[in-house]
């Protein structure tokens, strides 16, 4: 495929790795946002593969990892109600409550479907006009054009039996939560690819002033991953902090407009819980008054969900980039993709899960 | 909506976000949905900065230009 095999050419990223290498003179901690990423550089060995001097951190960019657990309590909850349709995307499903997950419902007989496109749940909906069909809309903003415009064609068809379980993330502010914090170790970001092809840069402009943080969009093949950290380096060896686009095939400074547009007639910003973080204020979208009827936590009555975390888990801190997957006392043990006691082993995107398939331990 | 080709298989994809879009272009998609269509010119101009760069570095650190393999490139 063009333009595919050229960015994993293993020639090209050797070349990109030496350059790099003259370009670094001093330590650098850099964080990779998307878990996308984490989950590509962990399988190449790219960290391993990085001149010494630069450390990889990997970020909070994985929806699943990140969706609180009193949300998926309450998917549970709702998924459980009889004439309830629950959809989802299939990464979901095995994402543990504090009880249960939606596996174990579709196997105590409710229904639970994957969907691969929101619009997939709407159309179940027009087709179980006496079910009630709720879709699970989580995500960065890589996912929000497609929830959004579930919400819009239901709208538009005047469904009454469709509602979204929204658990939207925004990157930006939690970009600025981790820099403002006093533990922060994070001096440059690779921003992801994905989420920029949708809002473009121009919003990551003020946090790379603020915090005087390099931020380089990137894309996510080897070589992509490469050439945004040596952005990344320059931009720190000669002190400089501004966006930098290391993606350009894919990304331009705008974004997608037709995306935003829907995007902002459907959202309004909101104060969001992270999964192992907590609230991070404007980090979510949610729906938008005039779209509240499509709330499925309006239209559904669960009662008081009383969610449990692990005590053990470190996943808070790894996905501020404080602690890395083979620093807690549990992983590969206690808690494996199997059997995940947090957020980043419960998702194939999530940083503990990404070191376990690829058999990272604390030797490297 | 319209067909793309995902290395072999085809699949019904939303083109409602990139209604600039032709037949023979390539698409990030996402659950379904087109986010962006693939600037080639932009990836050209990345490959060949990034053979360049090699180029001058190679001849820093050796003082010879790379021999033909060295600079073998995609599809070679």
């Amino acid at each position: 495929m063009k333009h595919v095999e050229e960015f994993r050419d293993a020639g090209l990223v050797k070349k990109a790795l030496a350059d790099l290498e003259r370009t670094v003179t001093q330590p650098w901690v850099i964080m990779e946002i998307c878990g996308g990423q984490t989950h590509e550089i962990v399988e190449h060995g790219l960290d391993q593969l990085l001149p010494p001097e630069i450390e990889l951190v990997h970020g909070p960019g994985c929806p699943v990892c990140v969706t609180p657990l009193e949300k998926i309590d309450k998917a549970l909850a709702i998924a459980s109600q009889p004439d309830v349709i629950f959809t989802s995307y299939g990464d979901m499903l095995r994402v543990p409550g504090t009880e249960e997950d939606l596996l174990t419902v579709r196997a105590h007989g409710g229904d639970v479907r994957v969907v691969y496109s929101p619009l997939d749940a709407v159309k179940i909906a027009q087709e179980n006009p006496d079910k009630e069909v709720v879709f699970f809309a989580i995500g960065f903003e890589t996912t929000a054009p497609a929830n959004a415009m579930s919400v819009q064609q239901a709208h538009h068809l005047e469904l009454k039996n469709f509602s979204v379980l929204v658990s939207q993330f925004r990157v930006p502010p939690a970009m600025e939560a981790i820099l403002g914090s006093p533990l922060n170790r994070v001096q440059a970001f690779l921003g992801a690819g994905h989420v920029c092809a949708v809002m473009g840069y121009w919003e990551y402009e003020p946090v790379a002033e603020k915090y005087s943080a390099p931020i380089v969009v990137t894309g996510f093949e080897v070589l992509d991953l490469v050439l945004g950290i040596k952005q990344a380096v320059e931009q720190l060896e000669k002190g400089e902090a501004v966006v930098g686009n290391a993606y350009s095939r894919a990304v331009t400074r705008e974004g997608n407009i037709p995306a935003q547009k829907l995007i902002s007639h459907i959202y309004q910003n909101c104060p969001r819980a992270w999964r192992g973080i907590g609230e991070i204020p404007d980090s979510g979208w949610c729906l938008q008054p005039e779209y509240d009827f499509y709330d499925a936590e309006n239209r559904f009555d669960v009662g008081q969900i009383q969610s449990k975390e692990s005590t053990i888990c470190i996943a808070g801190e790894i996905l501020q980039g404080l602690k890395k997957p083979v620093d807690c006392p549990a992983f590969g043990t206690l808690c494996t993709p199997e059997k995940p006691l947090g957020a980043t082993m419960v998702s194939a995107e999530g940083a503990c899960a990404a070191y376990y398939r690829y058999g990272r331990t604390r030797d490297g | 909506m319209g067909k793309l080709d995902f290395g072999g298989v085809q699949r019904e994809v939303c083109l409602e976000y990139v209604p600039e879009a032709v037949v023979g272009q390539y698409a990030n998609v996402h659950v379904g949905f087109a986010i962006n269509l693939m600037d080639e010119k932009e990836a050209e101009e990345t490959l060949s900065l990034l053979r360049e760069i090699e180029i001058l570095g190679m001849m820093d650190e050796e003082g010879s230009a790379p021999s033909a393999e060295q600079e073998s490139g995609p599809g070679q």
